[in-house]
Parts: C-alpha cells; sequence; structure tokens
C-alpha cells in the first residue's frame, strides 16, 4: 500500500485523484483467529494495531458491532493529557503522552495531534494549593506541570473573564503545555489503516451476541455474522462494557453506565488555543481547527445506555461557558450528542487478563478514554500477547477493589457518577 | 424526564438526586462478611433494559424514591417509597472473580 506523503499528495492531485486505495479491507470474517477484539473504536483498533506491530500477532479480528469509530471515539471532546495526581496514573497517561506525540509519523496518519497545553482554572486558594500540590506530584513523575498567574493567563486566554467581578474569580490555573487535541477519527482510521496492512481483518457491522465456552474457558464468540474461534478474546467496548459482560454470563461489575454529552459550536475566529477547563463546576473548552468551539461538562447522572442526554445538562454546560466567557453568550451551538461511559467506582479503568479463562477485559474508561487510547492498546496488547500486564497497567486489576488497592484520583469514593 | 414523586406529583428529574442501584443489599452492620461488604460498595447490576434505582426528591419533599426507569429509553416504569426496606433478588456468590 502506498505511504501517504507530501509526494503522494502531489501525485494523485495530478492525475485527478482516482488511484487511492481504501484504507483498510472489508474482509468476511474466518473461521478462527488467534486474538478476536471485541470493539472496533479507538481502544480496540490500537489493541490489534500494537498486537500487530510490537508482538508480532496478527491472525487477529476486530469485530465491530456498528460501523467502525461510531462509538466514543467519534464522541469525545478529543483532549489528551496526563496532568494526574496519583502515580499509577501518572505514569500510563504519560506514556501514552509520548505516544501521541509519536503517533503521526508512527500510523503514517496525520491524527493532527496539537500540544495546544491543557490549563485547569483554580478559584479557590485552596484550589490553588491542590494543584501546586499535583503539579509537583506531576513534576516528581518528569511530567511537565506550570502554575499560571492571573496575568498569564490574561495573556493566553483573553477571551477569559479575569476580573474580580466574574462569578467565579480566576486566582490561577495548573497547566500542562505538552497537553492538547487530536483529530479523533484520525486516531480511528490511522488505528484501523495500520492494524489492517499487517494483516488484521476489521469486520464492521458484526454484533456480538454471545460467548464460544469450552469447560470454563472463552473460545470465540457467536455474531451476527456466524461463529468465530479464537484461542484469546479480548473486550474493549467500554460503555457497553456490561452488556457484553452479560452475554458472558458476568452479572455485576464494578461499573455504571452514564451518558456523557458535548457539544460544538459554530465556526469562529480563533479565541481559545487551548484546552481550557473550569474549576468551580465541571466544564472544559477547546477549538477546532475548522473554528467550532468543543466543549462537554458533568455527566447527566444516572444510568443511560441511550446515547443521548437530557436538557439540564445542556443548560448548566451553557451556564458555566457563558460565566468563563462572558463575549460568547450569544454564540448559537450547532450541535450537541451523548456517548456511552464506562464509569468505574474509583474513575480509573480496568485492563487485565479475566476475569474468565481465556477472556481479556479492557474498560472502565470513565470520561478519559480518548486520551488512553494509544496506552491502553499498547498495555491490553502486551496484556494479550504475554498473559501477564505491563507495568504500566499492572495497578489497573478487576479485583483491586476487593483487595483496597483502588486508584481514586479524585479522592470521591464509590460513587460513579461524581468521578 | 418527569418523577412522579408519590406526595408531590410529576416534578422535573434536576428536583432529584440520584442515589443509584436499588438492587443492591445493605450486609448488617455487625457482619464481618467481607464479600457480602465489597459487592453491596463495588459491585452494580447496569442492565441496558429496566433498572431497580433510588432516587431521593432532594429539591422537594426530600423523601427516598424506589424508581424503575429503563436505561435504554428513559422511560420511568414505577415510583414509590423506598421506606419498608429491600429485599434484593440478586443475592449472588458469582459474577466476579
Amino acid at each position: 500500500m502506498a505511504e501517504y506523503s507530501a509526494f503522494s499528495l502531489l501525485k494523485n492531485a495530478l492525475t485527478g485523484n482516482k488511484d487511492w486505495k481504501p484504507a483498510w479491507r472489508k474482509p468476511d470474517p474466518k473461521a478462527s483467529y488467534d486474538v478476536i477484539v471485541i470493539g472496533g473504536g479507538g481502544h480496540g483498533l490500537s489493541t490489534a494495531y500494537y498486537l500487530a506491530k510490537e508482538h508480532g500477532i496478527t491472525n487477529v479480528a476486530v469485530l465491530e458491532k456498528g460501523w467502525l469509530g461510531s462509538g466514543n471515539v467519534g464522541r469525545n471532546t478529543t483532549a489528551v493529557r496526563s496532568n494526574y495526581l496519583l502515580p499509577q496514573n501518572t505514569r500510563f497517561y504519560e506514556h501514552s503522552m509520548k505516544l501521541w506525540e509519536n503517533l503521526s509519523h508512527d500510523l503514517n496518519y496525520n491524527v493532527m495531534f496539537s500540544q495546544r497545553g491543557c490549563l485547569n482554572l483554580a478559584h479557590t486558594p485552596a484550589q490553588l494549593d491542590d494543584y501546586a500540590r499535583r503539579g509537583n506530584a506531576m513534576r516528581h513523575l518528569g511530567v511537565d506541570a506550570e502554575l499560571m498567574s492571573v496575568d498569564r493567563i490574561k495573556r493566553l486566554v483573553p477571551a477569559l473573564d479575569v476580573s474580580g467581578s466574574a462569578r467565579f474569580p480566576v486566582l490561577g490555573g495548573l497547566m500542562q503545555p505538552r497537553a492538547g487535541t487530536a483529530r479523533h477519527d484520525a486516531v480511528a482510521w490511522g488505528y484501523a489503516r495500520g492494524a489492517d496492512r499487517r494483516g488484521v481483518d476489521i469486520i464492521e457491522n458484526c454484533e456480538v451476541t454471545g460467548f464460544l465456552r469450552d469447560g470454563g474457558r472463552i473460545t470465540g464468540v457467536t455474531t451476527t455474522r456466524g461463529e468465530i474461534r479464537a484461542k484469546k478474546v479480548a473486550l474493549a467496548v467500554a460503555g457497553s462494557t456490561g452488556q457484553v459482560m452479560q452475554l458472558a454470563g458476568i452479572s455485576h461489575m464494578p461499573i455504571e453506565s452514564h451518558v456523557l454529552q458535548a457539544f460544538v459550536s459554530e465556526s469562529l475566529k480563533p479565541v481559545v488555543d487551548t484546552v481550557l477547563t473550569f474549576g468551580m463546576g465541571h466544564f472544559y473548552i477547546s477549538q477546532s481547527d475548522k473554528g467550532g468551539l468543543v466543549y462537554g461538562g458533568d455527566l447527566d447522572g444516572y444510568n443511560s445506555y441511550a446515547q443521548r442526554g437530557s436538557l439540564p445538562i445542556v443548560d448548566e454546560v451553557m451556564s458555566e461557558m457563558v460565566a468563563l466567557f462572558p463575549g460568547l453568550a450569544r454564540v448559537r451551538m450547532l450541535r450537541s450528542w451523548g456517548g456511552l461511559c464506562d464509569m468505574t467506582m474509583d474513575g480509573s479503568p480496568i485492563i487485565a487478563a479475566g476475569p474468565l479463562p481465556g477472556m481479556y477485559l479492557n474498560c472502565g474508561w470513565c470520561y478519559g478514554g480518548f486520551k488512553a487510547t494509544p496506552a491502553s492498546g499498547w498495555c491490553f496488547a502486551y496484556t494479550i500477547a504475554k498473559d501477564e500486564p505491563h507495568e504500566f497497567n499492572a495497578p489497573f486489576t478487576l479485583d483491586r477493589f476487593y483487595r483496597g488497592l483502588i486508584i481514586d484520583d479524585k479522592g470521591q469514593g464509590a460513587t460513579p457518577r461524581l468521578h | 424526564m418527569l418523577i412522579t414523586c408519590p406526595y408531590c406529583g410529576p416534578r422535573d428529574v434536576i428536583e432529584f438526586t440520584y442515589q443509584g442501584d436499588g438492587n443492591r443489599e445493605r450486609p448488617q452492620p455487625a457482619s464481618q462478611n467481607l464479600d457480602a461488604w465489597n459487592a453491596y460498595v463495588y459491585d452494580r447490576l447496569n442492565p441496558a433494559g429496566d433498572h431497580n434505582e433510588i432516587w431521593q426528591h432532594s429539591g422537594g419533599c426530600r423523601a427516598h424514591l424506589r424508581v424503575v426507569r429503563n436505561t435504554i429509553t428513559h422511560e420511568i416504569l414505577s415510583t414509590a417509597f423506598a421506606r419498608g426496606g429491600h429485599k434484593s433478588a440478586d443475592n449472588r456468590a458469582e459474577g466476579r472473580s
């Protein structure tokens, strides 16, 4: 397959763009594979890609119930950051950040990774102290972080209301300069193309309807396109983990499914050139290259498998945006949508072998899964290939909840809607 | 989403606070059964469909309610006072390893 390059772009432009090949094949499922990855979103595709690239396991199928990338990989607000407090999270997400920094070259696919920084605003002295603590924890592990004064914030984001008369006056902020955004669709497509060209079968419109077992061991899946056997079956279906695990006979998980909404405004000239988060509510905003403001807020707050939200959160998110940016009050919202989030009991994910023999589990991404896409697939592939976790994902087990080893970055306790 | 409070009648969802899965069974306070406590604190049924849950009418009469709601359509199927305790039909030992 031809490499994408400036030269190939020019060549195809001169020949009428008639010679581009599809980025991935549309194969029919084979009777069996070494590994089946359930879920053709970012995490499933990156898992397949790293299985092939890092571990030489290419007899792999990715089963996607809809179209490739039709779930959460295309429903997030595209922020990428590694600004966590707890070392388990920091190490994992910083590994992801390093993979992001080389991802476009690695995939030969422009994922438009833009390190425009991520700034968390502080509105009380206690919050600023807390950010200093988190920033120090990050720097201690070699991650970039700096406290910003109001003057610097004002220069960085002139549209922001930093006056003393703001509803919640800004007292400072914590900046991670290497954080940023990426184009989420390109991430799915780039990983799909990279996996496909290494021999992975990406099978769309193939919904898993049950699991095949030999004794207690998972030996394959039944799907809407027939039975498919595999030595190893890996789940990367965050958002729908509860549903798929019930097919395997596991009724209870330390997870609730919630809906998170996201919004895009009409296109504006550049007004916010970083990823900005509000400290007195749950609100985050960035601006796409096309000019639309991309923003979101809190979960709707109750269990939901509907990929749509309700109006109270729309109202809250808009109020928060206007509290920060009074000048954006008359900007029109163009689109809104909802995505399903696996909310775990401690706000951290699960990447582990099990819980059944032959099964591997990648889930519980809460509403922070997009930034984890590279490291999630990288660590999951390692775990599947070697039947043991890498040190980066070793803390993210399923049984940590029952062994007193929770990783609760926010210190919120077992109330998933608050993570 | 409207929830019909048995005291106050149909009210907007913003008046209510979600208290989560109503299927969980709290062990007796003196219980030393760690599996039962772990299940109570961490395990959720999380169905796609009808879900038995607890809500509080925190912006109204403050009563705790038992609500059956569909998690796919958000349709409220029934509401009742939560008082009187709850016998879980889902007391189980399997489901996690």
